[in-house]
């Protein structure tokens, strides 16, 4: 339990840094921003306590939201994809057994599997920062395009870090 | 009571989750009103130092522009110096001067948001309040929200809440300065009576009728303008002065008047 549990601590830290220092500081276009510190929620134990979950996205939500002087904006997008985090994984995977512990691996779920998962989790987050941040339905179209795009763009950099740390793991 | 406690056991996921989103909505909804955005106060030293460790090393990237730029600027300003003019006008001897400019460096700053804000390296134990005006070298940049011992939080002028009153620089006309939000580089001219015919390339500057920005900073120029016969009052396109993406450097101007000129105004408005 304690690796696991410093293995957690030590992504939640490098995530939060990598998001505020670098994503959030690189103007792609003036409107694509990738959020990739949802990947600690992703990678989270599949038998993690529901509450737990939810309390651990809201803290991550506020510490983005502290740097991005976005108050309550990431902690409500991310508290939203945690909780459909569990429907999520029964609705693809029920017919799989996970071991104590567990962390949603490619190896587990398969490439299209985990794609499908991450998709999933990922739209929800990005539909509801925009969505909230936007605060209207005129230039839906847009916004939509927007958070396509940006979906996409944080898909791949989170199959990007994932391909990285599975070489080294192995 | 029983069953109250085995009703909490069984919704503790969905509880939690609408307390949650409670919590955090009502944060973000209180951020979205003009005033409590004016009042902005999540600006801390701890998040200001991270940013301040980071935009250190990437500043070198950018040195030999940003010099560029304040070569530029001094030069502007020398021109301007008494000693420039051949016959200084001897009535226009100010002892003291009514702006102070405070120079900052910017060190965290957004432009993809529907509402942007900049953090910079100077705050209230140099002197910051709320509302002082924030100008880049080449226009104006933002208003002072929120500050910290050493940290201060500007809305930027890519900002829903943005309104700063503007003049036009060739006629005189006073005109309002918004956002529409998408573009960073891009705002909007309101208030424009019909019968005034812009050019592309036309200077907006600062009215100096508000107790924030002295008069005469150039806000941005006129792409063009959209002219509609039956409204009274027309719209235009700008482009701003201030290159946001690339911001490092602002001044704040601190109005030494200020707190005399609000007094003024509410006496008068109590009366």
């Amino acid at each position: 339990m304690s690796r696991q549990f410093f293995r957690n601590i030590i992504r939640f830290l490098l995530l939060v840094l990598v998001q505020v220092l670098v994503l959030n500081e690189i103007k792609l276009g003036g409107y694509i921003n990738p959020y990739i510190y949802v990947m600690f929620i992703i990678l989270l134990p599949v038998d993690i306590s529901k509450s737990l979950l939810l309390t651990l996205a809201f803290i991550l939500g506020l510490t983005i939201d502290f740097f991005g002087n976005t108050l309550g904006l990431h902690a409500a997008a991310t508290v939203l994809m945690a909780y459909a985090r569990p429907g999520t994984i029964n609705l693809f995977f029920s017919n799989l057994e996970f071991n104590s512990n567990e962390e949603p691996s490619l190896q587990r779920l398969k490439f299209s599997g985990f794609f499908r998962y991450v998709f999933v989790l990922v739209f929800i987050h990005n539909f509801t920062l925009y969505m909230l941040e936007v605060f209207s339905f005129t230039d839906f179209l847009y916004t939509l395009y927007r958070i396509m795009l940006n979906t996409l763009l944080t898909m791949l950099l989170i199959f990007i870090t994932m391909f990285i740390f599975n070489k080294k793991s192995n | 009571m029983q069953n109250l406690f085995a009703f909490f056991l069984k919704y503790h996921f969905f509880i939690l989750f609408v307390v949650l989103e409670i919590i955090s909505l009502s944060f973000l909804f209180n951020s979205y009103s003009y005033h409590r955005s004016l009042k902005y106060n999540v600006v801390s030293d701890a998040s200001g130092s991270l940013f301040s460790v980071s935009t250190s090393i990437t500043n070198y990237f950018s040195l030999k522009s940003e010099n560029e730029i304040l070569i530029e600027e001094n030069t502007g300003l020398r021109n301007k110096l008494k000693s420039s003019f051949y016959n200084p006008d001897s009535t226009a001897d100010y002892k003291d001067s009514l702006y102070q400019y405070i120079s900052a460096k910017v060190v965290s700053n957004s432009i993809n948001k529907p509402n942007n804000f900049m953090l910079i390296n100077k705050g209230h134990n140099q002197g910051l309040e709320n509302e002082m005006g924030v100008i880049s070298s080449f226009g104006v940049a933002g208003i002072v929200v929120g500050t910290s011992g050493n940290y201060s939080a500007i809305m930027s002028l890519l900002h829903h809440n943005t309104r700063i009153s503007g003049r036009i620089k060739n006629g005189g006309q006073l005109v309002n300065i918004e956002w529409p939000g998408i573009d960073y580089r891009l705002g909007k001219v309101v208030d424009i009576p019909s019968h005034i015919v812009l050019r592309q390339g036309d200077s907006v500057i600062t009215s100096g009728n508000s107790l924030i920005f002295p008069g005469g900073i150039l806000i941005g120029t006129i792409v063009n303008q959209e002219i509609n016969a039956n409204a009274e009052l027309s719209e235009a396109t700008l482009k701003f002065a201030t290159s946001f993406n690339t911001l490092k450097h602002v001044y704040v101007i601190k109005n030494k008047n200020r707190a005399e000129q609000i007094e003024l105004l509410e006496e008068s408005s109590d009366e």
